[in-house]
């Protein structure tokens, strides 16, 4: 059904998709950090980039998609053949991850420049694209790359990229420093965390090659040392996806940084994380080892839980929008893990699937909130009030995305957690069903009174003007918006591509 | 640390000045010895920076930032990034995968040029973008509050 962009792709980008979707982020980083006019070229540089990249994501996918079942494109770095050489290898699994992190770049790079022009002094924003590229670039790399310690050095790319945009929020509010520095702790102890778990594996079975480490851990098994660097890594990554105890870092790195930078993590940085986990989990790792089955039952789905419900509470006692948002993300990273550790085709496929909505509607709602920071210059729920009437466009974007947050029927919420909570309920987890429809009545009260405000409280300040955010952030904004009303009423498509990813996963198997 | 024109440290000075172009040398020795023995690009980008930072530490942090201003070390770090990626996409043009040296050169089958050259083009970019960043690295802190103007970008 894909198979007209293969028709019209040139033959070298279909050849050479995977390199080049690495490739022109990172030189475009580099050329633009030096590209003068106070970074708006290499903005337009940027967007030029990210669509590239975009189309390049729809190549892949198109090629994952024209076989029955999903092929497997493996391509070799160096002409070095795997196992020995790094290999990118792509799969309906992280076609998919590939193709929500450009597309979020795409959109975010189009709608970043009014508030990057008011948030990022003037000879910074070249650097801050070459930052934002060479973080983009990490993230695409940690979903293509087939080799364990390779997604190593694609996490500490990005992250280390992640740090520096942060911080340099620190023009719009001093409090980014902390939050980056405390960010640059935590995400460092994760990615040692990761890496010495990789270590683990090495010593234990010889190879870097996700896939020949699936097969010769089929034979070393249960060995105490594979053990041990199966919860290096775990926890690791655990601690970049914020999962449930490791989340402290991220309320404060999304509530100060550029809004810019918040819309474009709170979409992609956890869910790259969450990928990776998953993808040792199911395709490294295997259920037939018994501490994996173990620490699904006995770690995810309680931290799954306990980050729904604790974070979801933590969020309607914010007075800070971004905040609130921010405490969301980590509960909707909780309904991911449940739907993850349940272990079934069914529950990951739901995992997945919240992992692109929850993209889609945190991406709206960040892009809806920049857009009246941009006009007003407050964060708090008492400075949106009356905002609905100054600003209806942007406000009714944030309110579709926000129902989508809740799960009103029609949008991608409902979709999503109606396909987490039948597959809990075909496990015959009832009682984390009805936790889960309990996380979404706190939801109900945590955007209930944001949009409260939004729409029926008066201005608290009616002297200070609000206004209608610019075009260049509306029109992605209402891109995101009116996508979470597609995959709401027509969820199929998405639905369709985060099936064949759990599938590839479970049927490929160890491949 | 010690002035460019105080008289205490002379000794320091004295010693100091013959061994920075040696520690530069040897780093382009540990460079081209890296296809075939241990080295490369990363140790000898450390290793020049010592240089550099050594001549900060005995003659202090303004000079050295006159010989070796800040915005050269950044862009320094971004042309290595651009060396490296560009070695790929030179591959890439010549038929082969990404970064795949034996294509470099067009050579008969068997031929190692692509190989060496390859690897030695690669690392000059790894030496750029270590040294570069290792610097930069060493002025923000050395030198706190001045050097980086928003010019300098």
């Amino acid at each position: 059904m894909m198979d007209w962009i293969l028709q019209i792709a040139p033959a070298f980008a279909e050849a050479h998709a995977p390199a080049l979707l690495i490739l022109l982020p990172m030189l475009a980083g580099p050329i633009a950090a030096f590209l003068p006019g106070g970074g708006r070229v290499a903005w337009i540089m940027t967007v030029v980039v990210t669509g590239l990249c975009t189309l390049l994501s729809l190549i892949l996918l198109a090629q994952v998609r024209s076989i029955e079942g999903g092929a497997i494109i493996s391509y070799a770095m160096g002409g070095w053949a795997p196992p020995h050489g790094i290999e990118f290898r792509i799969d309906a699994l992280n076609v998919l991850i590939l193709l929500l992190v450009s597309v979020i770049a795409f959109l975010t790079s189009i709608f970043g420049w009014p508030t990057i022009k008011a948030e990022i002094a003037d000879g910074k924003r070249a650097m801050f694209f070459g930052a934002f590229q060479v973080c983009f670039m990490g993230l695409l790399g940690v979903a293509a790359t087939g080799d364990a310690f390779n997604l190593f050095v694609f996490l500490e790319l990005s992250s280390i990229a992640t740090y520096v945009l942060v911080a340099l929020g620190s023009g719009r509010d001093r409090r980014a420093l902390p939050a980056a520095i405390n960010y640059l702790l935590m995400g460092t102890i994760g990615a040692s965390f990761y890496v010495v778990g990789v270590g683990f594996l090495y010593a234990a079975t010889g190879t870097l090659n996700m896939a020949d480490l699936a097969v010769q851990l089929q034979d070393v098994g249960g060995n105490r040392a594979v053990q041990v660097g199966f919860a290096f890594i775990l926890v690791g990554l655990g601690l970049k996806a914020a999962m449930f105890p490791l989340h402290q870092w991220l309320p404060n790195a999304y509530s100060y940084s550029p809004s810019f930078v918040t819309a474009f993590l709170a979409a992609t940085a956890t869910k790259v994380a969450i990928y990776a986990m998953v993808r040792f989990l199911f395709s490294v790792f295997s259920l037939d080892f018994a501490f994996e089955g173990m620490s699904l039952a006995l770690i995810l789905a309680p931290m799954g839980i306990a980050a729904m419900l604790a974070c979801s509470f933590q969020a309607i006692f914010q007075a800070d929008i971004r905040r609130t948002l921010a405490y969301s993300s980590v509960a909707q990273v909780g309904y991911m893990l449940l739907g993850i550790s349940l272990g079934t085709a069914a529950g990951v496929s739901a995992g997945m699937f919240h992992l692109v909505n929850h993209a889609l509607m945190k991406g709206a709602l960040f892009m809806a909130v920049a857009g009246a920071v941009l006009t007003y210059q407050g964060t708090r729920i008492h400075d949106f009030a009356g905002l609905g009437r100054r600003a209806p466009w942007t406000m009714t974007a944030f309110a579709i995305a926000g129902l989508s947050l809740i799960g009103v029927p029609l949008t991608a919420g409902f979709q999503s957690k109606f396909a987490l909570v039948s597959a809990l309920l075909e496990s015959g987890w009832w009682w984390a069903a009805l936790l889960v429809v309990f996380s979404s009545v706190l939801a109900v009260i945590y955007m209930g009174r944001i949009l409260e405000a939004v729409f029926f409280r008066a201005p608290a300040n009616p002297h200070k003007e609000h206004g209608e955010a610019p075009l260049l952030i509306l029109v992605p904004l209402w891109i995101l918006a009116i996508a979470n009303i597609w995959v709401g009423v027509d969820g199929g498509f998405v639905y369709g591509l985060a099936t064949d990813a759990a599938e590839a996963l479970f049927i490929g198997g160890a491949s | 640390m010690a002035g460019p024109r105080s008289d205490h440290h002379v000794i320091l000075r004295v010693v100091a000045k013959p061994l920075i172009p040696i520690i530069a040398l040897f780093a382009l020795y540990v460079h081209f010895h890296g296809d075939y023995s241990p080295g490369g690009g990363f140790q000898a980008g450390v290793i020049i920076v010592v240089a550099v930072v050594l001549y900060a530490l005995v003659f202090g942090i303004t000079p050295a930032m006159r010989a070796v201003p800040p915005v050269f070390a950044r862009s320094l770090a971004a042309l290595g990034f651009i060396i490296f990626a560009g070695v790929g996409v030179w591959a890439l043009v010549m038929g082969g995968n990404f970064l795949d040296y034996d294509v470099l050169f067009n050579e008969e089958p068997g031929g190692h040029m692509g190989q060496h050259y390859g690897i030695i083009a690669v690392e000059v970019g790894v030496l750029f973008a270590v040294a570069g960043s290792m610097l930069s690295i060493f002025y923000a802190f050395a030198g706190r509050v001045t050097e980086i103007k928003d010019e300098d970008w």
